[in-house]
């Protein structure tokens, strides 16, 4: 019982100060945001993927690098956590490493994800106004979207709770996701089909989980997808436990 | 009952031993204080008791339970207040509060309970709704002690609890500390500037000096140990070595440019001491206090070691870093 009050109050405060932080809410909706308008309008004027425009093609990649991008970082708060000690009342609680780890995962996630819906919100504006032809989303598609991304999310917000906990200055941190957050959006197929691609390039975006995240959501809101919904989403449920586990372990072993 | 016991308590960094082979013990209800100039090795200690560092060497029990096997057992029984802020700023003074009392299991009528009883005590009742990054550092320092006392646990150590609050505030919270060691049966461990905090609270108290602990003993034990008055002389020129034969002198110490001298009886022997050491701009007679035992002990005054940076410049210095 205990440790359920403790996860709750970790997800509480987290969600809490997010909220309370407009300026992370507006910046996490402003940069998606470019991105769809003038990549995705600018090279949608000329590129289309299996007669669907580039717009609607790189939506599920957008999604998936806002989920990306705001998952890792969350792993900056807590070394800010650290720096500003509040990090000490909470080791120092009668809860467990695994607990609070856990706290911090819900914590993170409902940020992101919430972040996420009001992207599924413009895309459902932009669907009906005709701005991204051939985008479909339906109930289902959106379900099983947001179930893709929910479970990727844990991963992403592992890793990032798994750098932060090692680590004292922000800075570093920052330095270090932006080597992590890149390569893993740019080989994710975010912005381009995995389909036919040049020999050397194809492991790199075979071995990244990320891969199968867009490639789910794209398959189940378009049609375009390289591997089976069923295996994508094997694959992306693998990783986040994976990464649950280090990251349990790295916070049963963080030192102050 | 001894409920902490400490055995060989170890802690080396790098380059120095931070905390050198402590034995320690402690009863059930008493007050302990820990004193000792900055870099003693106190708040050390303190990390490691409350499981947050662990020891190079040694152990430690408290309530029975072991700091390095069964560090979740030793959190249930311990509560503590950090010399440093730890509390979310963005979050309002009540908020962080209720997340401490969810952080440990409190039911929810005794927590809100409790959250007005600390609330009042520490006299932030009015700005309770008001986020802590409006807090200045006095209150901050403040919530920090609220919610240390609001889970009433077995054990409550305190690390420079008062640092930077103004006597009255000072004198209300010990007021409830006391209450709560009398009332609960409490434990409770603190580290201090303070002397006559600490000479007027404290069942008994070590002095830590290096890593070490250099003596141990009730604030009274300890004050008669020095044996008798101080007294206190002021002059352009001593003739130190006529004093050094005055049989009934026990020490001569320098003290802040001036000479104390202790001994018994005082007022008996001061017209021959005056007569000794020739003319004299002031003196004073006093008993001793506990700066006199720190002093004696140490070589050195406490008040010559003042915490690296106020608590408040510290409070201010993490709001401008987030």
């Amino acid at each position: 019982m205990s440790e359920i009050k403790g996860i709750y109050a970790l997800w509480y405060r987290e969600t809490k100060v997010f909220l309370r932080e407009r300026s992370r809410v507006i910046s996490s909706i402003i940069n998606p945001l470019l991105w769809l308008l003038i990549i995705g309008g600018g090279l949608g004027s000329a590129v289309s993927f299996s007669g669907i425009n580039y717009q609607t093609f790189i939506y599920p990649g957008i999604l998936i690098q806002t989920a990306l991008f705001s998952s890792v970082f969350f792993g900056v708060y807590i070394v800010w956590d650290k720096k500003i000690d509040f990090m000490k009342e909470v080791l120092v609680a009668p809860m467990r490493r695994t607990s609070i780890f856990i706290g911090k995962i819900l914590g993170g996630s409902t940020d992101t994800l919430l972040q996420v819906l009001i992207l599924f919100v413009i895309g459902i504006i932009f669907m009906i106004g005709g701005i991204m032809p051939g985008l479909k989303l339906t109930p289902f598609s959106v379900l099983v979207s947001l179930a893709f991304l929910l479970v990727t999310t844990v991963g992403l917000v592992s890793i990032g709770l798994i750098l932060g906990s090692q680590m004292e200055s922000p800075e570093g941190f920052q330095l270090i996701i932006s080597f992590l957050i890149f390569p893993l959006f740019f080989l994710s197929g975010a912005l381009f089909p995995i389909t036919n691609l040049p020999g050397w390039l194809a492991p790199l975006i075979l071995a990244n989980p990320v891969t199968y995240a867009v490639d789910g959501i794209r398959g189940v809101m378009m049609g375009i997808s390289r591997f089976n919904l069923l295996f994508d989403f094997t694959l992306v449920c693998l990783f986040a436990l994976v990464m649950v586990l280090i990251g349990t372990y790295a916070f049963k072993k963080m030192k102050l | 009952m001894n409920i902490i016991e400490i055995k060989n308590l170890t802690k080396k960094f790098e380059k120095m031993t931070a905390v050198d082979n402590l034995n320690l013990e402690i009863k059930e209800g008493e007050i302990f204080g820990l004193l000792g100039p900055n870099g003693a090795g106190k708040t050390t200690t303190l990390l490691m008791l409350v499981t947050l560092k662990p020891p190079t060497s040694g152990t430690a029990t408290i309530n029975g339970f072991d700091i390095v096997k069964q560090p979740d057992k030793v959190r249930k029984s311990i509560g503590i207040v950090f010399q440093d802020p730890s509390s979310d700023e963005i979050l309002t003074g009540y908020e962080n509060l209720k997340l401490h009392g969810w952080l440990y299991d409190m039911p929810d009528e005794l927590r809100e309970d409790r959250i007005k009883e600390v609330l009042k005590l520490v006299d932030l009742t009015d700005r309770k709704n008001d986020r802590v990054k409006k807090y200045s550092g006095g209150m901050r320092r403040r919530l920090e002690l609220a919610r240390g006392l609001m889970h009433h646990p077995k054990i409550l150590f305190l690390d420079e609890p008062t640092l930077g609050l103004d006597p009255q505030s000072r004198d209300h919270i010990w007021k409830y500390i006391e209450n709560l060691a009398k009332e609960k049966n409490m434990t409770i461990i603190i580290t201090t500037h303070y002397m006559d905090e600490a000479d007027k609270l404290c069942d008994r108290l070590a002095i830590i000096d290096k890593g070490k602990i250099v003596v141990l003993g009730s604030p009274k034990q300890l004050k008669n140990d020095l044996g008798g008055d101080i007294i206190r002389l002021k002059a352009q020129t001593l003739d130190l070595d006529a004093l050094k034969k005055l049989p009934y002198v026990k020490e001569i110490n320098p003290c802040d440019g001036e000479v104390c001298l202790t001994l018994e009886n005082a007022n008996i022997h001061l017209q021959e001491i005056l007569q000794t050491v020739g003319t004299i701009d002031s003196v004073e007679i006093r008993s001793p206090t506990l700066d006199d035992v720190f002093l004696h002990y140490t070589g050195r005054a406490i008040r010559e070691d003042t915490p690296e940076g106020s608590w408040a410049e510290k409070a201010m210095n993490a709001s401008e870093k987030k």
